[in-house]
C-alpha cells in the first residue's frame, strides 16, 4: 500500500489541489444533471395524452397520505408560535398584535418550510429509495428497451403532483397553524377573539399569500427534482450500487433537497420583500 | 372500486387544500374579485408621509375603504391620493380627509369627517377640504425651537 502511494501520489499539496478540482467537477456536474433532468422532465409537459391517472395517484401518495402529519406539524408550529410571541409581546403591552404576528409569521416562512420539510422526510425519501431501487435492478433499460419514456410516464407525474400537492398541504399548514394559535393566544392566555382574528385581517395581505403560495409552488419543484434526479442517477453518481448505494442516495437526497429548499427561501424571501 | 377510492381521497385532499387556500387569500389576505362594490375619490394633501397603498379609511371609527394609489403632482408638488370608498356610503361634499396614525407608532390611515352639506360625492370628485399627516419630529422641533 505504501509502495503503491509512492509511485501513483503526486504529493500532498498537488493532492490536495486534485482533491478539491475533482469535487468542483463533481459538483458542477452534478448541478448540471440536476438542470437537464429537470428541463428534460418538464418538456414531456407538452406531450399528449398526459398521464393523468399516474398524476392522480402521485398526489394521494404525496398529498392526501400526508395530511396527518401534516395537521399535527401545522398545529404544533401555530401553538408554539404563538406560545413564543404571546411571552415576548406581554413585555411590550402589545398582545393585541398576536394574531397579526403568528398569521405573517405562518404564511410567509413558516407554513411553506414546514411543509416541505415534512414532504422531504415523508414523501422525498420514499420517492428516491424507489426510483433509486429501479435503477439498481435495471428497470429504466427495461423501459427503455420497450421504447417507453421514463421521463414521460415516471419523471413527470411524480413531479406535477408534488408542484399540485404542495402548495395545498401548506395552505392547510397555514390554516391549522392559525387555528393552534387561535387555541393558545385566545382560548389559553385570554388574548381578545377580536384582536386575534381582526388584527390578522386587517395586517395580512394578498401579497403575503402569494409569496408563502410562490415558494410552496417552487419547493415542490425544487425538492422532487432533486429527490427524482438522485434516485435516477445512482449509478452514476454512487460509487457503489446494490442496497447500500440505494441509502446512500436516499440520505444525499434528502440533506440536498433540504438545502436547496432552504436556499429558494431565502432567495425567494428576498426577491419579493 | 379501489380506483374509485383513491380517486375519492385525492378529491376530498384537493378539496380541503383548495378551501385552506381560498380562505387564506379571501378572508385573510383580503384578495377581492374586483373593485365593484366601491368608488373612487381624490384628495390631495400637503404631505402624505407614512401613508401606503392599501391604508384603510375610516369614518367614526368603522373602516370604509382603502387607499388605492399615491402619487405626486408635479405642477403643485401635492401628494394626490386616491381612495375607494364602499358603494353605498355618500359622503357630503364638505366632508374633510385628515391623515392619521393608529396609536403612536402604529400605520397610517385617512380618518374621513362627513360634513353637513346636502350635496355629495360622485365618483372620481375631490375632498377639498384635507388635513396633512402629523410629524411628531415637526410638532418637537416646533415647541423646542419656537418659544
Amino acid at each position: 500500500m505504501a509502495n503503491d502511494q509512492s509511485l501513483e501520489s503526486p504529493g500532498v499539496v498537488v493532492g490536495t489541489v486534485c482533491a478539491i478540482g475533482r469535487s468542483a467537477i463533481n459538483a458542477v456536474q452534478q448541478a448540471g444533471r440536476l438542470a437537464m433532468f429537470f428541463v428534460t422532465t418538464l418538456s414531456r409537459l407538452f406531450y399528449w395524452p398526459f398521464p393523468f391517472a399516474e398524476v392522480i395517484k402521485q398526489i394521494h401518495f404525496i398529498g392526501a397520505k400526508s395530511m396527518p402529519v401534516i395537521i399535527m406539524a401545522g398545529l404544533f408550529t401555530g401553538m408554539v408560535v404563538a406560545l413564543q410571541f404571546y411571552d415576548a409581546l406581554i413585555r411590550f403591552g402589545s398582545v393585541d398584535l398576536l394574531g397579526s404576528v403568528v398569521a405573517l409569521a405562518l404564511i410567509r416562512e413558516l407554513g411553506p418550510v414546514m411543509a416541505a420539510l415534512m414532504i422531504i422526510a415523508r414523501a422525498g425519501s420514499a420517492t428516491c429509495s424507489e426510483i433509486a431501487i429501479m435503477r439498481n435492478e435495471q428497470q429504466f433499460d427495461a423501459l427503455d428497451c420497450m421504447a417507453i419514456d421514463v421521463y414521460r410516464y415516471v419523471m413527470l407525474p411524480r413531479l406535477v403532483a408534488a408542484i399540485i400537492a404542495v402548495p395545498l398541504l401548506t395552505a392547510v399548514v397555514d390554516v391549522v397553524g392559525i387555528g393552534g394559535g387561535y387555541i393558545v393566544g385566545v382560548l389559553i392566555q385570554d388574548v381578545s377573539y377580536g384582536a386575534y382574528i381582526g388584527g390578522m385581517v386587517d395586517t395580512v395581505q394578498w401579497n403575503d399569500v402569494r409569496m408563502g403560495l410562490i415558494k410552496s409552488v417552487l419547493f415542490g419543484a425544487v425538492i422532487f427534482c432533486v429527490v427524482l434526479a438522485k434516485g435516477f442517477y445512482l449509478h452514476i453518481e454512487q460509487p457503489v450500487s446494490g442496497a447500500e448505494g440505494v441509502g446512500r442516495a436516499t440520505t444525499e437526497a434528502v440533506v440536498l433537497s433540504a438545502i436547496l429548499m432552504l436556499f429558494t427561501d431565502y432567495v425567494v424571501s428576498a426577491f419579493l420583500l | 372500486m379501489k380506483k374509485y377510492g383513491v380517486e375519492f381521497i385525492v378529491g376530498i385532499f384537493v378539496l380541503i387544500g383548495t378551501a385552506a387556500l381560498a380562505y387564506l387569500a379571501i378572508d385573510i389576505g383580503g384578495l377581492s374579485g374586483g373593485e365593484d362594490d366601491s368608488y373612487p375619490l381624490v384628495a390631495r394633501f400637503d404631505s402624505s408621509s407614512g401613508l401606503k397603498e392599501g391604508a384603510h379609511i375610516e369614518i367614526a371609527g368603522v373602516r370604509v375603504g382603502q387607499v388605492r394609489s399615491i402619487v405626486l403632482d408635479s405642477d403643485s408638488f401635492e401628494s394626490v391620493v386616491t381612495m375607494l370608498i364602499d358603494e353605498g356610503i355618500a359622503l357630503p361634499e364638505d366632508s374633510m380627509a385628515s391623515i392619521r396614525t393608529a396609536g403612536i407608532i402604529g400605520d397610517r390611515f385617512i380618518k374621513v369627517s362627513p360634513g353637513g352639506a346636502e350635496e355629495v360625492l360622485a365618483a372620481n370628485d375631490e375632498i377639498l377640504e384635507t388635513e396633512s399627516a402629523i410629524s411628531i419630529e415637526e410638532l418637537v422641533s416646533k415647541y423646542i425651537f419656537e418659544e
